[in-house]
């Protein structure tokens, strides 16, 4: 396992950029066609500034996070967050960015407890997100 | 218009069963800026077979849920193994508790996701925030 065996460990920082593009592939992927992660219409409709990323896509790139810290997917146990702020993805090419820290929480003899930072304009935009890491 | 009050403790029938195949996880990780290696699929994939079971429920007339009013508040996994290319998967959703805030109803569910042989695989938890309409 490449995550650090010991709590207060400060894990590289990812960055993941979100466009309207990746919106399209997500949404197509995962089934979840809601009309606010690709219509500014109907985003602005329901009092958002924007076409907004889905929260499942911000989770799927912590996640993903996650298995770069821990040397390859598959041994995450637990996942979770809330979805505290939106990720607004202008239609500009350039998107949005992702970016997500973590730190080593507590190593037992089985997990490892991390928590998430993840962050897009400099504002945490889940809460209380972590992931539990079986060892090993 | 509320949501049925008589919800919490509510069992939905199973989704019908989602077949795991290389192509879908490797459209899930493409989708997600990873690559599939043939292994275990993406950590949140199984939300896939969830929001089935999600949709079913917010769909239901006798729930009382207005889709355009649901937003994703909270979502948990955890996994009994990770999923893999050949899973025949399928999702059994119970509203775990239903509670009022602010004039919004707060839905927790639970999806549980076994194989074809009914072991489990992952539970996932899903937080809806229902919002009534504005006065």
């Amino acid at each position: 396992m490449t995550v650090p065996l010991e709590a207060c460990t400060a894990l590289p920082e990812q960055r993941f950029r979100i466009t309207r593009a990746d919106l399209v592939r997500y949404a197509g992927a995962s089934g979840d066609r809601n009309p606010i992660h690709w219509s500014d219409r109907v985003a602005r409709s329901v009092g958002l500034p924007g076409v907004i990323a889905h929260g499942m896509l911000t989770m799927a790139l912590a996640a993903r996070a996650v298995d770069t810290w821990a040397g390859g997917p598959g041994r995450i146990r637990e996942l979770g967050c809330k979805f505290t702020k939106p990720v607004v993805v202008p239609d500009d090419g350039e998107g949005a960015t992702l970016i997500v820290g973590g730190t080593v929480q507590e190593v037992t003899d089985d997990v490892v407890r991390i928590t998430l930072d993840v962050r897009c304009a400099g504002e945490k935009v889940l809460g209380m997100p972590k992931a539990v890491l079986a060892r090993g | 218009m509320a949501v049925d009050p008589s919800l919490a403790g509510r069992s939905f029938p199973p989704t019908p069963p989602y077949q795991v195949t290389r192509e879908r996880i490797a459209e899930f990780a493409a989708a997600t800026g990873s690559t599939y290696d043939g292994g275990p699929a993406p950590a949140t994939f199984p939300i896939v077979v969830a929001f089935g079971a999600m949709t079913a429920l917010m769909e239901d007339p006798s729930v009382g849920i207005e889709l355009h009013h649901v937003v994703h508040g909270e979502q948990r996994f955890g996994y009994t193994r990770p999923v893999v290319a050949g899973d025949e998967l399928t999702a059994t959703l119970t509203v775990d508790t239903l509670r009022q805030l602010g004039g919004a109803d707060i839905i927790g569910t639970r999806s549980e996701i076994v194989d074809a042989a009914g072991q489990p695989v992952c539970t996932a938890y899903a937080t809806l925030v229902h919002k009534g309409e504005q006065p």
